[in-house]
C-alpha cells in the first residue's frame, strides 16, 4: 500500500518530491495501558459541572452532616461513631449514583460512540470505571473520616469533654465495604439499563422500595421474618454499618449479594459487551 | 485500504445490509452515497466494532478493527458530530482523545487550528456549538491520531459552503499523503464535490459503484437543440447511430461520449445551443433513478 504511493511520488525529480519519498519510519504503535484507561476514566468523573458537583457533593456532605451533629447532637452523644453514622447515610446515597453515572453517561451522552471505537474492547472500559469508581468510594471513606475526626475534635471542644473515640479499624473495614458493595449495586444498574433515568429510578426501587416492602413483609408475616435476612441484600449490607458481623450474617450478606448483585452484574457486563452501541 | 466483504446485518425480519461488497482505495476518497436508512451508518458501526455484522466482515489495513491495538492511531472515526456530553468544552473533549491515544497534550491545540476552531471556541462547552463547529471538533478528533484511514458518517452535514471547500481540500490533501477516506453522506452534491470513488447503496444493497468519472461517463452527454422543434429529429439520428437517448428538461441525454452526438447532429443538419458531458445532471438523474425502485418514494409508489 505504502510502496505505490512511494512510487508515485518519485516521479516528478524535484528535491521536495525526493525527501517525501524518503521511507517514512512506520510509526510504532503501542498497546493502550490499562493506567491510562484509568487515568481518562477519572478524569471523565471530574470535568463537566454535573460531574464535578457530584463528586465536591462527598465532601460538602461531610462537612454539613458533621456540622449538624455539633449543632443539634446532645453531649454524650458528641463521639466518632455518631460523626461516621452522620456522614455515612447520605455519602451511601450518593456513592451508588456515582458508579451509576459513570456507565449509563456512555450512553444516554452518547460519548459511548467515540469511547469504544477509540477503546474497542469495552470490557477494559468497563474495567478501567470500576477501578475509579471503588477508588473513589475508598477515597470518600477517608475523606468521611478526616471530616469525621475534625468534627469530633471540635464537638468535644465545645462541650470540654474528652473527645471519644469509638471506630475500630474493623468498624472501619466494615463501613468501606458496604459503600463498596453500594457503589457496585450502581455500576451493575448501570450495566442493566445503560441510561442514566432508568438507572437511577432503578436505584431508588432498590434502595427505597424494596426495604420498605421486605421491612413490612416482614413485621407482619412471622415465616417470612427469619427468612428477611437471607432474602432482602440492603438489610444484610446495613448490618456492616453498625453491628459485629457473625459467620452467619457473612453467609447472609454472601447469599444475598450473590443473587442481587454479582449475577446481575454478570449478566450486564454481557449486555454491554454484545450491545450495538448507537 | 478499507476492504468490506459480504457484509449483512438483520435487525429480526428487518435487513438493514444486505451482502455489502466494496473497497475503499489507498490514496484515494471514496463517497459512500445512498438516501436515509440505506445502511450507511450501519455498515460503518460495523466496520469500527460498534456493532457486530450478522455475517461478512470488515478489514481496515488488512485487520479486523478490535486487532488493532491502539485505534485512534490508525483509523480516525467520525460516527455522529452530536455524539458529545453536551457539558464539556471542544478542548477536553479532544484533550481525552488524545490522553486515550497517548498523545502529548500539544497535539490538541494544533489540531484544533487544523480544523479552524479559534481558542475561544475550544473552550465553550459543546451543548453552545453549531452543527458545523461539532462536525470540526469531529473531524478533529479523528485526525488527532494522525491515522492512515479515515471513516467519516456525514461530515459535511451542517457545513456551510465554504466549510464543504475546506472539507474537500482537507480530504483531498489526506489522501494524496497516500490515506484513505471513506465518507458517507446522503446529498449527491457533496458526494461529487469531495469524492473520486462513489458506492451507492439503497435499501441495504449496493446499486453501484465506480470512480467518478466511471459513474459520470456512464452519465453520457447533454444536448439541447437551438430550435425545440429540432429536438426530436436529433433523437431520430442518435437513435439510428444506435444511441439511447432521454429526454430530460428541455434537451436530450445521450448514452454516447459528446464527440459522437455532435458528430450526428453534424450530419443531419441540426443546429445546437448546448452539448456538454452530462455531469451533475446525470449523475443526480443516475442516483435517482438507481434509488428510486429502493428508497421510500419509490416503495410507496
Amino acid at each position: 500500500m505504502t510502496t505505490q504511493i512511494d512510487t508515485a511520488t518519485q516521479v516528478p525529480a524535484t528535491p521536495a518530491a525526493v525527501a517525501a519519498a524518503a521511507p517514512a519510519p512506520r510509526r510504532v504503535v503501542r498497546p493502550i495501558p490499562m493506567t491510562r484507561l484509568v487515568g481518562v476514566e477519572l478524569r471523565k468523573m471530574f470535568d463537566t459541572r454535573a460531574g464535578f458537583w457530584l463528586m465536591a457533593s462527598v465532601g460538602i456532605v461531610s462537612v454539613l452532616a458533621t456540622a449538624a451533629v455539633i449543632l443539634w447532637a446532645p453531649d454524650s452523644a458528641i463521639d466518632q461513631e455518631t460523626f461516621s453514622s452522620a456522614i455515612g447515610f447520605p455519602l451511601s446515597v450518593i456513592l451508588p449514583i456515582i458508579g451509576l453515572l459513570s456507565v449509563t453517561s456512555e450512553y444516554s451522552q452518547r460519548t459511548g460512540l467515540t469511547t469504544y471505537t477509540l477503546v474497542p474492547w469495552r470490557g477494559r472500559v468497563i474495567t478501567a470505571k470500576v477501578i475509579v469508581t471503588l477508588a473513589i468510594g475508598v477515597a470518600s471513606m477517608f475523606v468521611a473520616l478526616a471530616v469525621g475526626a475534625v468534627g469530633n475534635v471540635l464537638g468535644s471542644a465545645i462541650t470540654g469533654l474528652d473527645p471519644v473515640w469509638n471506630v475500630t479499624v474493623q468498624e472501619f473495614g466494615q463501613i468501606v465495604l458496604a459503600n463498596v458493595l453500594g457503589m457496585l449495586i450502581g455500576l451493575t444498574l448501570g450495566v442493566l439499563m445503560r441510561s442514566s433515568a432508568a438507572a437511577i429510578v432503578g436505584y431508588f426501587v432498590y434502595s427505597l422500595v424494596l426495604p420498605a416492602a421486605l421491612g413490612t413483609l416482614a413485621a407482619f408475616q412471622s415465616w417470612f421474618a427469619d427468612l428477611q435476612p437471607w432474602v432482602d441484600v440492603n438489610f444484610a449490607i446495613t448490618r456492616l454499618f453498625d453491628q459485629t458481623m457473625t459467620a452467619e450474617y457473612w453467609q447472609q450478606l454472601g447469599v444475598t449479594t450473590l443473587v442481587w448483585l454479582w449475577i446481575p452484574l454478570a449478566i450486564g457486563l454481557r449486555a454491554v459487551l454484545r450491545a450495538e452501541v448507537k | 485500504m478499507i476492504s468490506v466483504e459480504h457484509l449483512t446485518k438483520h435487525y429480526g425480519t428487518f435487513t438493514a445490509v444486505d451482502n455489502v461488497s466494496f473497497t475503499a482505495a489507498t490514496g484515494r476518497v471514496t463517497g459512500f452515497l445512498g438516501p436515509n436508512g440505506a445502511g450507511k451508518s450501519t455498515s460503518m458501526r460495523i466496520m469500527v466494532g460498534l456493532t457486530r455484522p450478522t455475517s461478512g466482515q470488515v478489514t481496515i489495513t488488512g485487520r479486523d478493527y478490535r486487532e488493532l491495538v491502539n485505534p485512534g492511531l490508525e483509523v480516525g472515526v467520525l460516527l455522529d458530530a452530536s455524539a458529545q456530553h453536551a457539558g464539556r468544552t471542544g478542548r477536553e473533549i479532544l484533550a481525552i482523545a488524545a490522553q486515550t491515544m497517548g498523545l502529548p497534550r500539544s497535539r490538541v491545540a494544533e489540531t484544533l487550528a487544523r480544523v479552524g476552531l479559534t481558542e475561544e471556541e475550544a473552550g465553550r462547552r459543546v451543548r453552545n456549538y453549531s452543527l458545523g463547529m461539532r462536525q470540526r471538533l469531529g473531524i478533529a478528533t479523528a485526525l488527532i491520531g494522525d491515522p492512515q484511514v479515515l471513516v467519516l458518517d456525514e461530515p459535511a452535514n451542517g457545513l456551510d459552503p465554504a466549510g464543504i471547500r475546506w472539507m474537500r481540500d482537507l480530504l483531498r490533501g489526506f489522501a494524496d499523503d497516500g490515506g484513505t477516506v471513506l465518507l458517507s453522506s446522503h446529498l449527491l452534491h457533496e458526494i461529487e464535490v469531495i469524492a473520486d470513488d462513489i458506492v451507492v447503496i439503497g435499501q441495504g444493497r449496493i446499486v453501484a459503484q465506480g470512480s467518478k468519472a466511471e459513474l459520470l461517463a456512464a452519465a453520457g452527454t447533454l444536448v439541447r437543440t437551438a430550435d425545440p422543434a429540432e429536438q426530436d429529429r436529433l433523437a431520430r439520428a442518435l437513435h439510428e447511430a444506435s444511441v439511447v437517448t432521454t429526454p430530460i428538461d428541455g434537451g436530450l441525454r445521450a448514452d454516447a461520449d459528446p464527440e459522437l452526438v455532435g458528430e450526428t447532429a453534424h450530419r443531419a443538419g441540426v443546429v445546437l445551443r448546448e452539448l456538454r458531458a452530462a455531469d451533475g445532471a446525470g449523475l443526480e438523474e443516475m442516483f435517482l433513478e438507481l434509488t428510486a425502485e429502493t428508497a421510500r418514494e419509490g416503495a410507496a409508489a
